[in-house]
């Protein structure tokens, strides 16, 4: 009965005790303002990093209703909390995807990393091709690795059992969900205050909410325009393919020349192969941090409509007691504790903001420097293959007593 | 050696006549309208031919180049002179007329400025491979061509040389069947036609590729554009996309250069493209002689039985005069003597042109094959000479990429 209490008050925001007994909150007074100070904390204490997750091993299951993808879940960790210190499971999408919404209940401002899309569906014909498994596990695993590394999320009961938890007792788990019906509630709420809207919105939560705006084009643009090279270089890879068998073809009709003809055949077909692989770089590398970053555009604007429902719950309740004159008790202890729900939910958005900046920054900064490397790299290669033909021809020249190269 | 125009280094032989005492170019280009011969208002395209003598210019003085100005249907009149004229020789071929196996970005337009520029190139090189060419380099007509302005279309009608073009032209496109050709001969045709086929094959899907490539650089630009639109609502990571966006700028723009380097080696492609037409037509030349001297020394065989059956009385071979004189009766003796006689006449004159054509057959492929020699030591050379300006080019590019995306990179660093 206590965890269950734990769980639920982990939920609801009414009682800010944060009590899943991770050590680092153990000791500490739970008002917002310590939960910020905790984050700071937490930030510098980044490098020593106790726990590891990896998602691999993808396998497929068939029954007779459906086909499903299966991912290994490995973790190791030293942290206390946790039984033993090496643990592996397996999850499916929708695992995740609970996961996920369990966070986003628990914290509903503060940013959490997107999965991989349902399916796609753009030029996807089967879901299960090894290409698609490939990019969502690696998404998946990105996924947990950033919930492991947030502050809050890594400390968050739901992650452990998503981690630690034997398939059957997850299911027995999710179950105990907040009840549907309470569910409903909160959504109706929602629905609410959404309705009634936010009036004296804080002039940095608006301007957080133009630069998610503006970076949400941006990202997008750099999605599209990434995926617009690869398509050009797919066809271009198409036409260069049938240069080297042309040059090829040519050498059978030639005695002096069928030499470096058969060569440069051979370095078109080499810089082929190198142009493949870049492709397939832009592909696994780039365009997936691209993707997750647009992703994320939507969750920082459903983080700030849930904050901006929250700050709107808070505007009634205070016209409500201005103007009620029953229940002003009950009703200003509900201000109270509405009050502290904004609090806290502009304190742990303005946070985790600044962290998800960090991030991003990040991010984007070791995908656009990868690419540039891989760039150089498959220049510098291209670069080789048509030195050593030259060098080729020159040695064979110079054997000849033939021409002048200046 | 010269360097000719631009298209690369070209070996030159050494009895040469012309180039050693004077040197050519084509200059310029330039737009002329006129009245045509159906008295239309038409515009076309003159280039600037100068010469100068070579002993002047090493004396230092350099003196005001010869000009004078000709119009390309002038250069195809004189090419089709000296292919009538020199049947013996592969001539060098013209620029094309009409730009062909053109990728998008490059117009297919004859008044197209890039396009003239080609063409001015590409008349420079024939004038060169002609003033270098053992037989070709010293025609009076190639010559004044150069020099005479005014009458020269005149001059080259005069020669006749019209009306061996035209029964040529016939021969030449007439079906004819060889019973012993050169196999060597017939082994060049071959070739000439798989060199055809190739290099065309070569030159499509190049500028297919070269279509595709333009389009890859050219979306990079759009990667400057969004991240200096983005750098603008970031205060850390501005400066950093923003430099950034400088160098896709670049990056995108370095293709033009690129790919006009290119079109230069698919000129090169294409002027041996165009001589493998002209070295299938001598080859063609030698078919015709040989199937000349087979018909006249067929003729000869058969006048030669037919005596021999005259003077015998028997009938070995059916004739239709054989045939007649059975079935009308025998010839008179006086009649037999008469129709000897002619055959003798016939016999000695057909005798005459076997050996005439015999030697013209062999005096053909004497020089036809001294020349297909020496076309297929310059067309090896040129053809790797080619081969590895286009391994510099591919390597001058490769240089520019590393050159940007080290230069993005270390601004993305920045960010």
């Amino acid at each position: 009965l206590l965890s269950q209490q734990l769980r639920l008050n982990e939920r609801d925001l009414h009682d800010t005790t944060v009590t899943d007994g991770s050590s680092f909150n153990a000791s500490m007074q739970t008002s917002p303002a310590s939960m910020i100070n905790q984050y700071k904390f937490e930030e510098d204490a980044e490098d020593t990093k106790d726990i590891f997750v990896t998602v691999d091993n993808p396998e497929s299951h068939v029954t007779a209703i459906e086909t499903y993808i299966t991912y290994r879940v490995v973790t190791k960790t030293t942290r206390s909390e946790f039984d033993s210190s090496e643990f592996e499971v397996r999850r499916r999408y929708q695992d995740f995807l609970w996961l996920k919404g369990r966070l986003e209940e628990a914290h509903p401002t503060l940013i959490v990393h997107p999965l991989p899309e349902k399916f796609v569906v753009k030029g996807m014909v089967e879901r299960f091709n090894e290409d698609f498994i490939e990019t969502r596990r690696r998404a998946l695993h990105r996924f947990l690795n950033k919930i492991a590394e947030h502050p809050i999320f890594s400390s968050s009961e739901d992650f452990k059992i998503f981690l630690t938890a034997a398939s059957g007792e997850l299911t027995s788990y999710k179950k105990q969900g907040p009840g549907f019906l309470s569910r409903m509630g909160e959504t109706v709420k929602a629905v609410a205050a959404a309705v009634r809207g936010v009036r004296n919105r804080p002039q940095e939560f608006t301007e957080m909410q133009e630069y998610v705006e503006a970076f949400s084009q941006k990202i997008s643009s750099l999605d599209k325009v990434t995926q617009r090279i690869v398509r050009e270089q797919k066809e271009y890879l198409e036409e260069l393919k049938e240069c080297g068998p042309t040059y090829a073809l040519w050498s059978q009709s030639e005695e002096e020349l069928a030499e470096p003809l058969k060569d440069v055949a051979g370095c078109v077909d080499r810089c082929c192969k190198e142009t493949e692989e870049q492709v397939k770089n832009l592909n696994d590398n780039l365009i997936p941090v691209l993707h997750e970053y647009a992703l994320c555009t939507e969750t920082l604007k459903a983080v700030l409509r849930r904050r901006d429902n929250i700050q709107a719950d808070f505007e009634a309740k205070t016209e409500a007691l201005a103007t009620k004159k029953a229940d002003r008790d009950t009703m200003r202890d509900d201000l109270d504790k509405a009050e502290d729900r904004l609090e806290w939910a502009n304190n742990a958005l303005k946070s985790d903001w600044t962290r998800w900046q960090k991030d991003m920054r990040t991010d984007l900064r070791s995908a656009f420097v990868d690419t540039a490397e891989r760039n150089v790299n498959y220049y510098e290669k291209c670069l080789a293959v048509w030195e050593s033909f030259l060098h080729s021809q020159r040695t064979d020249a110079e054997g000849n007593g033939n021409v002048d190269f200046s | 050696g010269q360097f000719l125009g631009g298209l690369g280094f070209v070996m030159v032989e050494k009895g040469t006549s012309l180039l050693k005492m004077m040197e050519i170019s084509v200059a310029e280009a330039e737009k002329r309208t006129g009245k045509n011969a159906v008295n239309m208002q038409e515009t076309y395209t003159v280039y600037l031919i100068e010469t100068r003598p070579v002993d002047a210019a090493s004396e230092g003085t350099n003196p005001v180049p010869d000009s004078l100005w000709r119009r390309y249907s002038e250069f195809e009149l004189l090419r089709n002179y000296l292919l009538v004229t020199y049947p013996f020789s592969v001539v060098p071929p013209l620029p094309e007329k009409r730009a062909e196996f053109v990728w998008h970005k490059l117009s297919a337009d004859n008044m197209d400025p890039d396009f003239v520029e080609r063409r001015r190139v590409g008349l420079e090189n024939f004038l060169l491979r002609v003033a270098s060419h053992p037989d070709l380099s010293s025609d009076k007509i190639f010559y004044s061509f150069l020099t005479e302005e005014n009458g020269w279309k005149e001059t080259v009608f005069e020669t006749g040389f019209q009306a061996k073009a035209d029964s040529r032209l016939k021969a030449l496109n007439a079906t004819f069947r060889v019973k012993n050709p050169d196999k060597r001969f017939a082994e060049m045709k071959h070739y000439g036609d798989e060199l055809q086929s190739v290099i065309s094959q070569l030159l499509r899907v190049r500028a297919r590729a070269a279509d595709r490539l333009y389009g890859v650089y050219k979306v990079h630009g759009n990667y400057g554009r969004v991240f200096s639109e983005w750098s603008a609502i970031e205060k850390e990571m501005g400066d950093g996309l923003q430099s950034a966006g400088h160098h896709m700028d670049a990056y995108a723009a370095s293709v033009d250069d690129i790919l006009e380097e290119e079109e230069h080696y698919a000129d090169q492609l294409k002027e041996y493209l165009f001589y493998a037409d002209a070295l299938r037509a001598v080859c063609r030349k030698h078919e015709l002689t040989q199937y000349e001297l087979e018909m006249a020394a067929q003729d000869l065989t058969s006048k030669k039985q037919q005596r021999e059956e005259l003077a015998t009385g028997t009938i070995r071979t059916f004739s239709l005069k054989g045939m007649t004189s059975k079935l009308f009766g025998q010839e008179t003796p006086e009649q037999r003597e008469a129709k000897l006689k002619m055959l003798e006449t016939q016999i000695e004159e057909g005798e005459e042109l076997v050996k005439e054509r015999n030697a013209e057959c062999e005096e053909f492929v004497k020089s036809a094959w001294v020349d297909i020699e020496r076309f297929k030591e310059q067309k090896d050379h040129d053809l790797r000479e080619a081969l590895i300006s286009y391994a510099i080019m591919q390597i001058s590019m490769c240089k520019k990429g590393i050159q940007v995306w080290n230069n993005a990179k270390e601004c993305f660093s920045k960010m």
